[in-house]
């Protein structure tokens, strides 16, 4: 026989047990519904509809080991660097595709950033128009999968510097950068350390002399 | 028996000591040739594989190109330093400090990458991009071979004279290479392009008959540019 005040104890615990996991439950639940309502995957921003430009994209060539310039009209931001950006990940979208003239893997996802950087101080005048440094910071995995090779690193390398001074006069030097760092080579072989200069890669300067 | 056994003894020390002066009376070294070295610097080695050719890697392939090319000039009299004799890792810093000790008259830096579909064989001699210097006292480490751009350019000349008369196409191009860009002395890098042909060969093997030709090709451009070069004015930029 259970005594009566074991039995209201059992009970009460039961109670209590049964409380707290509806509570915990309860809280859980409010959790996570605050996390996902913070979790808005939806742009916070509109994206805007850029009016299309012509561009001149600098086309590496394996078959003869040169680049052309071929004549494209995009939507370009309004920015140089995002316009700078934009221009280079079309060109490695080139690059991607299956009918390429100088085959690379990665596409536009390998540009992660390009930074302008003025040359020389002009004390904030004609800052547009002053000489800039452009500063392209690929991505690791382009750089991993990337052809070795000198002709082919070269090639992509003078393309990318082709492409910017063709399309944003300002730029007269470019650096790489790999996820952010200094980088000695691309795939081993072309100088990522070095800083190119546009006349380097000008047409008829750059691989072929 | 004392007297006995020491007088062939004197005679064998006495003939052993002038044993070597009719070796350098009859073989005097020549004057130019004996300042001629050619530095050959096998790219990558080690961990570093290089570019995939097919199932040989490119650290594999410009090892045995150095090693043929040694072979080749050594047999013509021309002295050579090779960066790497095996399968080791070298950095930049280390190669170009090789190459400058040695006083090289010439530096060729070998590479190989596999042939761009439809392309034949071929040979890519690429020379530094860096703008020409002159009249430099004290140049940069990263941009020594600015003061060497002109022989440069004349022993790219040279050595596609030698390929292009062998057959063998060949592209000229200039490129920012770390090794090249701190040479002090005439350099080339020389990237070979081998096509593989699956019906004679395995899938992704070399060209052999192609990597010798090049080869001797190479030799007699270097032994060419001996004749050139063996002037000691002309060796300075």
């Amino acid at each position: 026989m259970i005594p009566r005040h074991q039995t209201v104890l059992f009970v009460i615990l039961l109670l209590a047990s049964v409380t707290m996991g509806a509570v915990l439950w309860n809280q859980l639940r409010r959790a996570h519904e605050h996390l996902l309502r913070h979790q808005d995957s939806a742009p916070t921003q509109a994206p805007q509809i850029a009016p299309a430009e012509p561009a001149t994209l600098m086309v590496a060539n394996d078959a003869d080991d040169s680049f052309r310039p071929r004549s494209l009209t995009l939507p370009l931001p309004q920015t140089s660097e995002a316009r700078a950006r934009a221009l280079l990940g079309k060109l490695l979208d080139l690059y991607a595709a299956p009918d390429a003239t100088h085959p690379v893997p990665g596409g536009a996802a390998s540009i992660a950033q390009v930074f302008l950087m003025p040359i020389a101080a002009d004390n904030g005048k004609n800052r547009a128009s002053s000489p800039q440094m452009a500063v392209v910071n690929l991505t690791g995995t382009f750089a991993a999968g990337h052809p070795a090779g000198i002709e082919t690193e070269t090639l992509t390398i003078l393309s990318i510097c082709a492409t910017l001074t063709a399309n944003l006069p300002q730029i007269t030097q470019v650096r790489f950068l790999v996820d952010g760092q200094p980088r000695a080579t691309l795939a081993g072989h072309a100088d990522l350390m070095h800083i190119y200069l546009a006349a380097e890669a000008a047409p008829g300067k750059g691989v072929l002399p | 028996m004392q007297p006995q056994c020491s007088l062939p003894i004197a005679v064998s020390a006495l003939l052993a000591c002038f044993a070597p002066l009719p070796a350098f009376a009859q073989n005097p070294p020549e004057s130019g040739t004996a300042r001629f070295a050619v530095v050959l610097d096998a790219a990558h080695g080690g961990s570093d594989s290089g570019a995939k050719l097919g199932n040989q890697a490119e650290k594999d392939l410009t090892l045995a190109l150095s090693i043929r090319l040694r072979s080749l000039l050594g047999a013509r009299g021309i002295a050579v330093v090779t960066t790497r004799e095996s399968d080791t890792e070298l950095d930049a810093e280390h190669r170009v400090e090789i190459a400058d000790r040695a006083g090289a008259a010439a530096c060729v830096e070998l590479h190989a990458a596999p042939a761009t579909a439809n392309n034949p064989s071929s040979v890519h001699l690429f020379t530094s991009s860096l703008a020409p210097a002159r009249d430099v006292r004290i140049t940069p480490w990263q941009t020594a071979q600015s003061a060497w751009i002109a022989r440069s350019n004349a022993l790219a000349a040279v050595i596609n004279s030698a390929l292009t008369q062998a057959g063998i196409t060949v592209t000229l191009g200039r490129a920012a290479l770390p090794v090249l860009d701190s040479t002090a002395c005439p350099a080339v890098a020389v990237e070979l392009a081998p096509q593989s042909d699956s019906a004679q060969s395995a899938p992704g093997s070399s060209d052999k008959g192609f990597e010798a030709q090049v080869v001797e090709a190479l030799a007699a451009a270097l032994v060419e540019w001996r004749s050139d070069a063996t002037q000691p004015e002309e060796r300075r930029p």
